[in-house]
């Protein structure tokens, strides 16, 4: 009896360690997580153009998901905006603009599968080995978020457009140069004569 | 939740979309596989934005703004492949190979 309750005020610490592990989280982690790679690998597998874009609809809706999960909301809706509203239309106006074949089509690769299959699987192991030896298990804190107001409050989005309009706004003006040279880039290359 | 595990999805999105590049040749899959490239960078702004700040978040934004404008400059010039040589195979483009 006494040592049964010793046992468990020794084992009970042991099981509720105070960590920032919450369960739900990374369920959802995980399970976004191996659709976004099986839908990534479709992307450059795949024999239909329009399929592959379809895919990776599946794959940039995870990014934001994983923002989410990271807390940076509006980044997240940045990128569902941007990416899913916009980028895949324009993949699909360029994939109907060349004619590119609308089935399945054997002619999407070329014969360098071996050399992608190395250097993808040499890439991966230095980068694993990397991250794995730099981070270990070390866990998210959210540090950077704590200074900022509560949860009700978009805090954090005032603190990323405090950065953006404060300390990024040269950088910022810059990009919208960018922009317009892009604009103009296209219109000019794309240009009937 | 783990740092790493963030970081490794998206080194293995960074793979697979390094495959991508090298494997496809239809230049609209190109491009594909770039921005998967692009995204798994974002990834790892984020991630990192959690310990250091709020600047890891202007940068993808910044990032999500510069790779728009890339898929567009891209597909105009995708586009004018397909106009000259009536299809958007990018190892028909050998003209600079000695």
């Amino acid at each position: 009896m006494n040592s049964a309750a010793l046992i468990i005020a020794e084992v009970v610490p042991l099981v509720t360690p105070e960590t920032t592990f919450d369960v739900p989280a990374n369920v959802v982690f995980a399970v976004q997580a191996v659709v976004m790679i099986f839908a990534a690998l479709r992307v450059v597998t795949t024999k239909n153009v329009v399929h592959a874009a379809l895919w990776l609809v599946v794959v940039l809706g995870g990014v934001g998901l994983n923002y989410i999960l990271l807390q940076a909301e509006f980044v997240a809706v940045t990128q569902f905006l941007v990416y899913l509203g916009a980028v895949i239309v324009l993949f699909l106006f360029g994939v109907m603009l060349t004619r590119a074949p609308l089935g399945v089509s054997d002619d999407l690769d070329n014969n360098q599968k071996k050399i992608g299959i190395g250097v993808g699987v040499a890439l991966l192991a230095v980068l694993s080995y990397a991250l794995i030896e730099s981070f270990g298990r070390s866990e998210l804190t959210f540090a950077a978020y704590e200074g900022v107001a509560g949860p009700n409050t978009n805090g954090r989005t005032q603190a990323v457009s405090d950065a953006i309009f404060g300390q990024y706004l040269i950088p910022f003006e810059m990009l919208s140069l960018l922009l317009l040279a892009a604009l103009i880039g296209a219109i000019v290359l794309a240009r009937r004569d | 939740m783990l740092l790493n595990q963030f970081l490794l999805l998206s080194a293995i999105l960074f793979t697979i979309g390094v495959y991508g590049v090298i494997v496809r040749k239809n230049g609209v899959l190109v491009l594909m596989s770039i921005e998967l490239v692009l995204n798994a960078v974002n990834i790892n702004l984020i991630v990192f934005s959690t310990y250091w700040g709020v600047a890891g978040q202007v940068f993808a934004l910044f990032t999500i703004a510069i790779a728009a404008a890339e898929v567009g400059v891209g597909l105009a010039i995708v586009l004018l492949i397909y106009r000259n040589l009536r299809s958007v195979d990018i190892d028909e483009l050998d003209e600079m190979k000695g």
